[in-house]
């Protein structure tokens, strides 16, 4: 019997992609880190912040629940509104019943909460597949909608729909301002990327593969189907829970169902589209393309024609502008912006190599 | 008992306006595969170039022949631009274009035509007729009689017309239908212009009942559950599924509604819908997949 020593093993390994050296892209991080977590804050005005940025960066982050869920594990849903509703009114009863809890942990038990529930809905998929299940999902989103509408035990008997958020604040630092907001969102963002993408190379993140590319092919092989498909709806629950508290805090300052109706989903459906599914940094491409876009829009045409139509048609004609746009680009580029920018890498590294 | 049968009955013939809208969505899921969702927008643009012709005093006929036409350049205008160039996409994509589309024919529709609410007249008086104890609404009847009518026509359409069996070839299997010469393009075309002429249909008898305005697109909403019930690839299913969801809503805003405070039909249908699907995931008609490995 014959050992084999540890050498011949290691040739065995598969053969590894050449990398950059560690430092060099350790630098690279740290060089970004900086740039977004503080030279960002110091150029960029209120409006940038406020009005762009941390919409962006919640989007984002909305899209990178649904993209775990739809784009790596292969369940369409159309309940994200409802989720980041749950996320929202869980983490706002969390602070005002429970203030002695430091608003990070409110935050990520919100998510936790909205998990749950996503993860209630998720037994759906586990019969249900396809349109079919697209079109239950959007039971969830009307029977939340209406939850909340209905009973004020969610917003504490307030006699406006819309109630106003508690304060902000970690550790007695203030983060209402639109500075401390844009860190907030930015913190929280940066944290669930980080998870998500280390979620998504793991074992876990292969079964979610494995189901969507064919679930009864990955139940022959004794993939775990079922609960593969319940954590991916918990997960991406919690991710898009925890997008809507930070929609409801740090963006709008007010907890409103309104803002968490069947059109938001359709929006942070559109982010991964446009992005690119099964595409951690498409989420990023998308909602910057699903937040520019309209305030592109509005400029370009109020700019020219501004008071020469009125405020309804120019509306009308945004939309119809805007959906023609969305098909164009359907059609130019199926599979998403993500998919734009690495064949720009490749075309770059071809360019640059000798 | 009398109330019940009365809610019953109102809740039945209401399902079969839903019918109406679900089946337009039947007619393109079977042919293309395209989950529709500017089915809703469709009716929309169709019952506002109706009215806006009607109002310019132009003959009920005429004007409902134009708009006919109208909604068939759609059609064409749709497979040309939309449906070609997306072939072969995954199915989430082409739901995702019909809805970019649904905003395109939203927007231009109330550019042209104006967004403020028109009176529909379609001539039908609409006074309770009695049975017996029981109270009908007649516009409630003569709109059922014309889904009826409707069905029985796109079934004679479907299983007796050169085209028709073409539809259900492709239906059945592309690929095999292409290779003995159907032509899926034109197909395509007359499938999206049949489900134009349903939703002018649509768009009359529901823009007759909640007049002309914005908010016939969402029908389209209501017509889900019914479709999810039915099955997406069964004109019957369509049909059965809305009886049961009109009677269901209807049953449950009285009885249920009550209980938990009001307005749950936002979400009951729904929720019949997925206690349908657990028992039967394709829909009550519709076809189970069989998966290959």
């Amino acid at each position: 019997m014959t050992l084999i020593s540890s050498a011949e093993v290691a040739d065995f390994a598969p053969a590894r992609a050449p990398v950059r050296p560690r430092s060099r892209v350790w630098i690279g991080f740290a060089v970004a880190a900086l740039v977004v977590f503080v030279g960002v804050p110091l150029l960029a005005n209120d409006y940038w912040l406020n009005a762009i940025l941390v919409p962006f960066l919640i989007l984002s982050l909305a899209g990178l629940g649904l993209n775990l869920l739809m784009g790596y594990a292969g369940q369409a849903s159309l309940g994200t509104g409802g989720f980041m509703s749950v996320g929202a009114y869980a983490t706002y009863n969390l602070l005002l019943r429970l203030p002695q809890l430091p608003l990070p942990v409110s935050l990520l038990l919100g998510g936790v909460i909205a998990g749950l529930v996503g993860m209630a809905a998720g037994l759906l998929s586990l019969r249900i597949k396809g349109f079919y299940l697209v079109a239950s999902t959007l039971a969830t989103q009307f029977f939340l909608e209406w939850l909340f509408n209905q009973f004020g035990w969610f917003s504490n008997y307030s006699t406006s729909s819309s109630i106003s958020a508690p304060r902000l604040a970690i550790l007695g630092h203030d983060l209402s301002g639109p500075v401390g907001r844009y860190l907030l969102t930015l913190s929280a963002v940066t944290i669930v990327t980080a998870v998500a993408i280390r979620l998504v190379h793991s074992q876990t993140g292969r079964t979610w593969m494995a189901i969507r590319d064919m679930d009864t092919a990955a139940s022959v092989i004794g993939i775990p189907v079922a609960s593969g498909k319940l954590k991916a709806f918990f997960v991406s629950s919690l991710v898009i829970g925890i997008a809507g508290a930070l929609w409801a805090f740090a963006y709008l300052g007010t907890v409103d169902a309104r803002s968490f109706n069947l059109d938001r989903s359709f929006e942070v459906m559109f982010i991964i589209i446009l992005g690119g599914m099964g595409s951690i940094v498409g989420n990023y491409l998308g909602a910057a393309f699903m937040v520019l876009l309209p305030i592109l829009l509005d400029h370009v045409i109020s700019g020219p024609l501004g008071g020469a139509i009125d405020a309804g048609q120019l509306e009308n004609f945004q939309k119809a502008l805007f959906g023609g746009l969305i098909i164009w680009f359907l059609i130019k580029e199926p599979n998403g912006l993500a998919a734009l920018l690495s064949r720009c890498r490749q075309w770059l590294a071809r360019r640059t190599a000798p | 008992m009398n109330f019940f049968v009365e809610t019953l009955v109102g809740g039945l013939l209401a399902g079969v306006m839903y019918s109406l809208v679900a089946i337009g969505f039947v007619l393109v899921f079977k042919a293309s595969g395209v989950f529709n969702f500017a089915q809703g927008s469709m009716v929309l643009c169709a019952a506002l170039t109706f009215v806006t012709l009607r109002e310019k005093n132009i003959d009920f006929w005429l004007a409902a022949l134009i708009t006919l036409a109208i909604m068939v350049a759609i059609a064409i205008a749709v497979e040309r631009v939309v449906l070609r160039p997306l072939v072969n996409q995954p199915q989430i994509t082409l739901f995702m274009a019909t809805l970019g589309l649904s905003f395109v024919i939203e927007g231009l529709s109330q550019i042209a035509m104006g967004a403020s609410v028109h009176e529909l007249d379609l001539g039908i008086v609409d006074t309770p007729i009695k049975f017996g104890d029981i109270q009908v609404s007649q516009f409630d009847l003569v709109a059922a009689a014309t889904a009826g009518v409707l069905v029985v026509a796109l079934s004679i359409f479907f299983s007796k017309t050169r085209v028709g069996i073409s539809l259900r070839a492709i239906a059945d299997d592309p690929q095999a239908a292409l290779s003995i010469g159907i032509r899926l393009q034109t197909l395509w075309q007359i499938v999206w212009g049949v489900a134009g002429f349903v939703s002018l249909v649509a768009g009359l008898l529901w823009g007759a009942r909640q007049g002309v305005q914005f908010a016939l697109t969402l029908v389209v909403l209501k017509a889900l559950p019914v479709l999810i019930i039915g099955g997406f690839t069964s004109i019957t299913g369509a049909i059965v599924g809305g009886l049961i969801v009109g009677a269901g809503d209807s049953l449950a805003e009285i009885y249920l509604g009550g209980l938990l405070g009001g307005s749950v039909s936002t979400w009951f249908a729904y929720a019949l819908a997925v206690i349908f699907l657990l028992i039967r995931p394709a829909g009550l008609f519709g076809e189970a997949a069989i998966e290959r490995i």
